[in-house]
């Protein structure tokens, strides 16, 4: 019964990303006004939560800022192996695999990363950036509340994380495996700890793009989408669109 | 008396212009420019216009301002007409100049150190540089793009920070402005100007 559910949840998600991704190839605006408001929204809740809590997080010594990233990166790979799977991406399966593994034992549960001492960096995937290695385009740009700038790929790539991730198997769906087990709690602090370090570790580039911008909107859905695609293709985009200005 | 005068300006302007030459080499050209710009910007004896008046002197013979004009301005530069472009140009300038300023001050109390170069094609290299805070701040990773089609004088075309592309930003920042505003330019350049002001 359950597994008809399931079935049932998937071929909907699926359906409705092949309309949205069919419909719009590039990420075009679908409800911008909507956006821009919850955009400004968003930003109040910055400007109130988040950029102070990042900034205290910032005068914390070094190595507890080092510990907690490589903590997260370390229970983040959990969602990047699956994927890797999903992408055929083998030699990556070997980094993310060996890394999980050292960093998890020798490197005391994720606290310290050995694996990168001895050559093992896994990169972040998930299932947005595996549905974008298919082939498919990330349709429609909005912005979520709180959880900022998305498109229509990513969005049902976020919910689908879930069902692949054995992080969140373990603690959102609190299943027990391999005798690990965890609650709601566990997955959203995780996930907590991950966006005050990463805008810790931005605040500077926060600071610059918001007094450098003139539609500050805009220049996050370019950042936005810049990033999703050097993601996708595990690389730096060096697009040559200069066209004739190279002459 | 008056040859006196043109001989000692122009030593002025002989070692002026000297000083302000840096290498033909990619990687020596970032890492002296920009390790001068941070040692500028960080001297507490220059006042805020002497530190600005510096950048714009350097960014003026060392950045491909006009090209970067042009290219940000995306397909509108092959539509508009001269008098728009050269408009737009001018107010380009200067919104650059002041980002720029801006940006580099954010960044001039940290260390920066060039950590290497991969020749794209004859008309490229990117440059790849790290920025890391006196303060203890995380590192930051900027790769330049040089454009070297005259491999005596390279220009800086981009500042990619992190994988995102300052040029291209900007490019999607502005052409989200002309699409609200049936792509009026001058829409672009009354923003641009406004943004100077402030």
């Amino acid at each position: 019964m359950q597994i008809t559910k399931k079935i049932k949840i998937l071929t909907i998600s699926v359906s409705i990303l092949l309309f949205v991704t069919t419909a719009v190839k590039s990420a075009e605006e679908c409800f911008e006004k909507t956006s821009r408001a919850i955009f400004k929204f968003n930003m109040v809740v910055d400007d109130v939560i988040l950029e102070p809590i990042a900034k205290g997080y910032n005068k914390l010594p070094d190595p507890l800022r080092k510990g907690t990233n490589n903590f997260t990166s370390n229970i983040g790979t959990l969602l990047t192996i699956p994927n890797n799977i999903l992408q055929g991406n083998f030699k990556q399966l070997g980094h993310s695999v060996g890394s999980f593994a050292i960093n998890s034992t020798i490197g005391v549960l994720g606290v310290l990363n050995p694996a990168e001492k001895i050559g093992l960096k896994p990169n972040k995937e998930d299932v947005g950036q595996t549905l974008g290695s298919y082939g498919i385009g990330p349709g429609c740009y909005f912005v979520l509340p709180i959880l900022g700038p998305t498109t229509a790929r990513d969005s049902i790539g976020l919910i689908a994380d879930t069902f692949v991730d054995p992080f969140a198997h373990v603690t959102l769906r609190e299943n027990e495996l391999l005798s690990t087990s965890g609650n709601t709690l566990d997955y959203y602090s995780v996930k907590a700890t991950t966006s005050i370090d990463f805008r810790a570790k931005n605040e500077k580039n926060f600071e610059s793009l918001e007094k450098n911008s003139i539609d500050l909107y805009s220049s996050f859905k370019s950042i936005y989408l810049q990033d999703r695609e050097n993601k996708i293709n595990n690389s730096i985009d060096e697009e040559d669109d200069w066209g004739n200005l190279d002459n | 008396m008056k040859s006196i005068g043109i001989y000692l300006f122009s030593l002025f302007f002989f070692f002026h212009s000297a000083l302000l030459a840096y290498s033909s080499n990619p990687k020596d050209f970032v890492s002296e420019l920009v390790n001068e710009a941070i040692e500028k910007l960080s001297d507490k004896n220059l006042n805020k216009d002497q530190k600005a008046n510096f950048i714009e002197e350097i960014a003026s013979d060392n950045v491909d301002i006009n090209a970067l004009g042009l290219y940000t301005l995306g397909e509108l530069r092959k539509s508009s007409n001269k008098d728009d472009i050269s408009n737009y140009q001018k107010s380009f300038e200067k919104y650059f100049l002041k980002t720029l300023t801006q940006r580099l001050t954010d960044y001039s109390s940290s260390k920066f150190e060039v950590i290497g170069d991969d020749k794209k094609s004859a008309n490229y290299t990117i440059v790849s540089s790290k920025i890391s805070p006196f303060d203890g701040g995380p590192e930051i990773k900027i790769d330049w793009r040089i454009y070297t089609k005259n491999p005596e004088k390279p220009l800086i075309r981009d500042l990619i920070v992190e994988g995102l592309s300052l040029a291209r930003t900007q490019k999607e920042e502005f052409a989200s402005i002309l699409s609200s505003n049936n792509n009026d330019i001058k829409v672009l350049i009354a923003k641009l100007d406004e943004f100077v002001k402030k």
